[in-house]
């Protein structure tokens, strides 16, 4: 249990998706003007982490990795060049399914979500949790850890971008630097912040 | 002609997809340590975006509407695989570093968004150059970024060195601070904040603008 608690705070905070590999950037500046929609893209990212992650695990491991399908008699082969394919079809897939069946049966999370769920097929925090699951060789219990704290850990630094970014409205900034390029600056300075996670060893 | 090298040209300043578009920067920033890794990452994702407008562009009437997110996502993905397997096999050292992020081209918004906005509608010659132009755009921030990191960061360009750094009997101290990834996202604030002093027309509005206190009033009636 300690093993999955300290996967799980390695994944919100040390490896940090946003700040500490930079995936997922250009929604993260372009929809961090306000909290409310950072609140709704983070959540729809979360849910789709946790379940796009344990997906593509089961399929790399029982298809794709190299001897996987020995359970159907073929020992040597080796699909593993497909796998970005693969991954990224499932992640498109997986995306329409949820936007579907959230409009059919939970309509009050279909509107808070809604909009930003297509967003998220090209988000590359979510191929990118995938590619570092595929990296890591995680197992499928470690992937549904890593994908949730993954998601958690982009949610918390995108309402923690627009939490600033609201402020510095009643900044006085320099024309030029007005909109994304202060807003590059600031997120230079927030992975400043988070690289001092990176000392804790667990 | 003059059409063409508009097409071509435009990206580069006008309308970069880094400083204006904000369209891939995901990559831009974590493979810019180096100024040799960054030169791969650049020809890597130039040529996926050319080759991917090229076939988006060339099958463009025969792809039905509501389908046409998954097709473009399948020629990319496609593409990428195949720039994956030539680094892995001709330069297998520089693949491991850059890892994942050749990986991460299939979700660079860059080549998503022109196959998208651009080759959809025009022909296969042109969507060709303006792949060749984003992916110039885009390498050109990307080479400056890597330029100035390396240089300040290492005293070297490409693994060269141009300041002898102390430890090796030279002058130079290296600062360690832009050998860090967060470096570059100010760098690339600072290069946006040249580039609209310079194109005074890509400044944005102010969400809020600051009045002037009441003393510079005060003397501006007097």
């Amino acid at each position: 249990m300690e093993y999955y608690l300290n996967l799980f705070i390695k994944a919100v905070f040390i490896e940090n998706i946003a700040l500490a590999f930079f995936l997922g950037m250009c929604t993260f500046l372009a929809i961090s003007k306000k909290i409310g929609p950072a609140i709704g893209l983070g959540q729809a990212v979360v849910v789709v982490l946790t379940l796009t992650v344990p997906i593509n695990n089961f399929i790399y491991n029982n298809i794709l990795a190299e001897g996987a399908l020995s359970w159907a008699g073929l020992d040597d082969t080796n699909l593993e060049f497909l796998h970005l394919i693969s991954f990224i079809g499932i992640i498109a897939a997986m995306v329409q399914i949820l936007e579907m069946f959230l409009d059919k049966y939970v309509p009050v999370l279909y509107n808070a979500l809604g909009t930003f769920l297509p967003l998220i097929t090209v988000n590359c925090a979510i191929l990118g949790a995938s590619l570092f699951m595929k990296e890591r060789s995680y197992n499928f219990t470690e992937s549904i850890v890593y994908g949730f704290g993954a998601g958690i850990g982009w949610l918390l630094a995108i309402v923690a971008l627009a939490g600033i970014t609201e402020r510095l409205r009643y900044a006085d900034i320099p024309e030029g630097l007005q909109g994304l390029g202060i807003t590059f600056i600031t997120v230079g300075l927030m992975c400043f912040g988070f690289m001092s996670f990176g000392g804790i060893s667990l | 002609m003059s059409k063409a090298r508009e097409v071509l040209l435009n990206p580069i300043f006008n309308e970069n997809p880094i400083a204006l578009q904000i369209l891939g920067i995901c990559s831009a920033l974590a493979v810019t340590s180096n100024l040799y890794v960054t030169l791969i990452m650049c020809v890597a994702l130039t040529s996926v975006i050319c080759f991917s407008n090229l076939f988006v562009s060339l099958i463009r009437n025969h792809i039905p509407t509501n389908i046409r997110i998954i097709v473009q996502m399948t020629i990319i993905s496609s593409l990428v695989i195949l720039v994956d397997e030539i680094l892995k096999a001709f330069d297998y050292e520089t693949s491991k570093q850059i890892g994942v992020f050749v990986g991460l081209i299939i979700t660079n918004c860059i080549v998503m968004g022109r196959a998208e906005a651009y080759a959809m509608q025009n022909s296969a010659g042109m969507s060709f150059l303006d792949g060749l132009g984003n992916g110039l755009g885009y390498s050109i921030i990307l080479i400056v970024v890597a330029i100035f990191r390396e240089l300040i960061g290492a005293g070297s360009l490409a693994g060269y060195e141009i300041l002898p750094l102390v430890q090796n009997g030279g002058w130079y101290i290296g600062n360690n601070y832009f050998l860090l990834p967060p470096s570059s996202f100010v760098i690339i604030g600072l290069l946006i904040w040249a580039l609209r002093a310079w194109k005074t027309d890509q400044v944005e509005e102010p969400q809020f603008k600051i009045q002037s206190n009441s003393l510079e009033a005060e003397e501006r009636r007097v």
